[in-house]
């Protein structure tokens, strides 16, 4: 299993992202925000961090890089794509995922411990998760706000697309405790919190991230 | 018109603002007396940053020589660069070298919490990468004045979203400080900024400009006029006349973190491919004090072209650019030939790279500006030799009566008040939990991070392979060392070295802060010389050197200065992260809690005093450091052998606010059974004293190595994973509820 991260300018959780796809016996391959080349990969995680400092809008730089035009036509064609706190920012800016990410309601940047319950375990990342287990992952940033229209909102929730929500005191302000929804496809998906911080029980809160690589693992060897 | 040294030679009357910049006569007349003329602005500008108390340590060297003087030769070993370098390293095995630094940035954080806390943190993490390291973590110190007063709800707020805001976006882990309240600390606030950084040894960096024909090479952020400061006297008498009234900029500088993340990976690169010959960071003082210590460090002169500078602002005049203190920079020497590979990885990195110079014949430092010479000056007069003073001492007058006020006629709760002293302390501002504060900090990114706060000491793993990491931990209480600086010093030490050990490392080195009134203050003064020699004579005692620091004086409101606060930074190694020792108890089934150490009835700056009575007086805890060194190597030998499952230190608040913290982290109950004097035995503050818990299966192996090798221990209690409480035989119990109330209410009530 080969699996791109990509870095901009500004990315922080590149090198976790890459662990934690060693991890789950992945092959990680670095995808640089200038290239347009996804090198063969099997899948691409857009990770953490500010990319291009973040100073427009959480991402909104981000998607024009040349790096990101090759993940959304890959990621239309099927390809699984994970983004994590600004790699989700990145995107819903990007149209691959609805909504947007907003200021935290308190103002503050956040980061805590963060229990999930995974809603949706058909996902090509979550489907080594029970349906309604509950996780224990880091959650950090200042932006992680989830906003939708109603219409939106509603057709996530019909549609099963809300593949975590918060449980718990709502640490941000998300709309229905969103915490990551997928594609109506369900091999795009983007989160906040932070499954890749979460492989490692000495180095993270518990090893329940993990799953999500693994899930990884099962989709790209049944593809 | 620019000030060249032409035209310095031919009016050599002209009056100039040294006054206004901060120089004294007699600084004045020898900076005259080294030109041989007056100088010109732009050197009158170089001369007098640099000759600050800040750059120069003018008041503090004839001290600070001490920590050299007491250092041996076998405390050196494992030392590969110490003191005056940017940043000490020393060799951690494996073929790893870690730097780590802790600098100030008070004042700025005083004036503009946000961008004074956030360039902090800026400026130590390049102090870190101008040694050829990777920047790991940062953790930061930091002191306000009393919490419910309404400039520290400005204050406080601000430099923890700037420490958060600068640290998160540059994407280093913040592992751990401190948050301490202090009345004396109302005007001036105190803000350190720690960095711990790690490199192959053979990849050490040192700010070199040997080699004639070598190429200087400024890179990244452009140039402004932030942070320009004093010299602005000398910018509004140049423009005033000519150009009209012209905006001035805060002197607090304003810093991009996203520019600086950018900065460190195409350093790394750079050093990776080996195109840097020597490097220096830019920080106070900013190109005056990078050209001049490149070229001091260096075996040649240099000379460099002030106009090809990139800037963001029109019309800088020289001694602008040379004074501004715009962030995100870095000056490099490189060899000619690989100056074009230099300038390919800044383009990769869209970092703005300009050659600005190179390495000449000779021993001047020749700056031009459009082909004039405006500065023309032994570069060592400009960075190393700078005045020195010997100012005088005096032992504060009110030091016997501070001291005779013992905390023994201190009213003392009757035994059924005790309970609710434990909520109360635990709920006090100087010892509630520090959440408020730490949340806004990310302590997870890089994945390195095996201890942060709550723990006493933070801890990253370095190598991925062997799991080899470090362990760091940065203590003072100012009450202490008001009280006795010389001990104090000692103490602040014994705390640090103490926390390090309580992770399961070994500590090796030591870096300070230190944080002291107005120099010009005899007792002042007193305060610092004494600090000096506690904590030097306290390194040596331990056999662990001090590979760098930083003073900052002037620490003052009025005539008032700040508890002296001379923050003590430890680093520890351990050679495998996987043993460490974490804070929080109920890790295995069937815990003992032991106490090690010995309680004594010791008050004196104790937070209850401080907290209940609002008294300072008598003296503080005894310290003793052959014990502090026995029961670090007990906690090492421990761990190594996985005889601990949990510890913690026991400092402000005593055996109570340990016990508090130990159930809340660990999310169980105790039972615990204290002897003697049941006050004395909860609140002492008494140094050199762990709360450690083992496995029943380890209890005799542990305490059997305790007796043999001579430390006092007690049992004092078990774990209960049953219990949701905290009982104190013959007191009753607090559920873990409340107690979490308490302890962690008081911060998010007080700020929001």
């Amino acid at each position: 299993m080969r699996v791109g991260v990509v870095t901009f300018p500004g990315t922080l959780d590149d090198v976790d992202a890459q662990r934690a796809v060693r991890y789950a016996d992945g092959e990680a391959v670095p995808l640089w925000h200038g290239d347009h080349d996804l090198q063969g990969v099997d899948a691409v995680i857009v990770p953490g961090g500010f990319s291009y400092g973040d100073y427009l809008r959480a991402g909104a730089i981000a998607r024009f890089a040349p790096v990101m035009r090759e993940v959304v036509e890959a990621a239309n064609k099927g390809m699984p794509v994970l983004g994590i706190c600004n790699g989700f920012q990145v995107l819903t800016e990007a149209h691959l995922l609805p909504g947007a990410l907003t200021r935290n309601h308190k103002l503050h940047f956040v980061c805590r411990d963060q229990w999930l319950r995974v809603e949706n375990t058909s996902t090509a990342w979550t489907t080594r998760y029970d349906r309604d287990a509950e996780i224990l992952v880091p959650l950090k940033s200042g932006e992680g706000g989830y906003q939708a229209d109603d219409d939106t909102l509603k057709q996530l929730e019909d549609e099963h697309r809300v593949v975590f929500r918060y449980v718990g005191e709502n640490p941000n302000g998300s709309r229905n405790d969103i915490a990551g929804i997928t594609n109506a496809r369900g091999n795009v998906v983007g989160l906040m919190p932070h499954p890749e911080h979460a492989v490692d029980a000495l180095t993270g809160p518990t090893d329940d991230g993990l799953g999500m690589f693994l899930s990884l693992l099962d989709t790209v060897v049944k593809a | 018109m620019i000030d060249t040294v032409k035209n310095a030679e031919s009016t050599p009357d002209q009056e100039q603002p040294y006054k206004e910049l901060g120089l004294k006569d007699d600084e004045y007349a020898r900076v005259k007396e080294i030109l041989g003329r007056r100088p010109t602005d732009a050197e009158l500008a170089m001369y007098s940053v640099m000759w600050s108390e800040h750059c120069s340590y003018k008041s503090s060297k004839v001290h600070l020589k001490y920590f050299g003087d007491t250092t041996t030769d076998e405390m050196r070993a494992k030392m590969l660069a110490g003191i005056g370098e940017n940043a000490g390293v020393v060799d951690i095995g494996d073929g790893w070298a870690v730097t780590f630094k802790v600098e100030s940035h008070n004042h700025p954080s005083y004036v503009e919490p946000y961008q004074g806390a956030a360039t902090g943190v800026g400026g130590i993490v390049r102090d870190v990468l101008a040694m050829g390291a990777r920047p790991l973590a940062v953790m930061d110190p930091l002191r306000f004045g009393r919490p419910d007063a309404e400039d520290t709800r400005r204050v406080l707020p601000g430099i923890v979203a700037g420490v958060g805001g600068y640290g998160n976006c540059l994407g280093l882990p913040n592992i751990g400080g401190e948050v301490v309240f202090d009345e004396s600390y109302q005007g001036n606030p105190l803000v350190n900024a720690l960095c711990v950084g790690a490199m192959r040894v053979e990849d050490l960096h040192l700010a070199h400009a040997s080699g004639t024909g070598n190429k200087v090479i400024l890179y990244g952020a452009r140039t402004g006029l932030d942070g320009i400061g004093g010299v602005s006297v000398l910018a509004s008498e140049t423009f005033d006349d000519t150009a009209g009234k012209r905006k001035k900029l805060p002197s607090v500088q304003v810093g991009d973190p996203f520019t600086e993340k950018v900065l460190i990976e195409c350093s790394l690169e750079l050093f990776a491919k080996g195109l840097v010959a020597g490097i220096q960071d830019l920080g106070g003082a900013g190109l005056s004090c990078a050209t001049s210590e490149l070229a001091s460090a260096g075996d040649g002169g240099m000379r460099v072209h002030l106009d090809r500078v990139p800037l963001r602002a029109e019309n800088m005049t020289p001694a602008e650019i040379l004074s501004s203190e715009s962030q995100e920079r870095m000056c490099a020497v490189v060899e000619a030939h690989n100056v074009e590979a230099f300038m390919a990885v800044c383009a990769k990195w869209d970092v703005i790279a300009t050659e600005i110079g190179e390495v000449t014949e000779g021993d001047r430092l020749v700056i031009t500006f459009h082909d004039e010479v405006v500065v023309d000056v032994p570069p060592r007069t400009v960075a190393h030799e700078g005045p020195v003073y010997h100012r005088p001492i005096e032992r504060p007058a009110d030091q016997d009566d501070l001291r005779a006020n013992t905390p023994d006629s201190l009213p003392r709760p009757a035994e059924e008040e005790l309970l609710d002293l434990v909520k109360t302390m635990a709920a006090s501002p100087n010892l509630a939990s520090r959440k408020w504060v730490t949340q806004q900090y990310d302590r997870y990114v890089r994945g390195g991070t095996v201890l942060a706060q709550p723990s006493d000491g933070g801890m990253i793993r370095i190598d991925e392979e062997t799991g080899r990491g470090v362990a760091l931990s940065t203590d003072c209480n100012g009450r202490y060392t008001r009280l006795d600086p010389y001990e104090g010093a000692k103490l602040a030490l014994a705390e640090a070295y103490r926390n390090v050990a309580t992770t399961g490392a070994t500590p090796v080195a030591v870096t300070n802060c230190l944080n002291f009134g107005s120099p010009e203050d005899p007792a002042v003064m007193w305060q610092f010389e004494q600090a000096v020699k506690g904590l030097a004579d306290g390194c040596a005692e331990l056999g662990i050197p001090v590979t760098g620091g930083n003073v900052s004086f002037y620490n003052q409101t009025g005539s008032t200065a700040i508890l002296p606060t001379p923050v003590v930074g430890v680093l520890g190694v351990i050679d495998d992260v996987r043993r460490r020792i974490p804070t929080g108890i109920g890790a295995e089934a069937g815990e003992t809690l032991l106490l090690l150490g010995e309680t004594r009835d010791e008050f004196g700056g104790s937070e209850w005093a401080h907290h209940v009575h609002g008294h300072l007086g008598g003296l503080p805890p005894k310290v003793d450091l052959k014990r502090e060194k026995l029961l670090g190597e007990v906690l090492v030998a421990g761990s190594r052998d996985g005889m601990i499952s949990a510890a913690h230190d026991l400092s402000e608040g005593g055996l109570a606010q340990a016990l508090v913290e130990t159930c809340l982290i660990g999310e169980v109950g105790a039972r615990v059974f204290p002897e003697g004097d049941l006050f004395t035995a909860l609140f002492s503050e008494s140094a050199g004293r762990v709360l450690v818990a083992v496995p029943r299966t380890e209890e005799q192996r542990f305490t059997d190595m305790c007796t043999a090798r001579r430390l006092p221990w007690r049992k004092v209690g078990v774990v209960d994973p049953e219990s949701q409480a905290l009982e104190v035989q013959g007191l009753g119990e607090i559920p873990l509820d409340e107690l979490r109330e308490a302890w962690e209410g008081t911060l998010p009530a007080l700020f929001g």
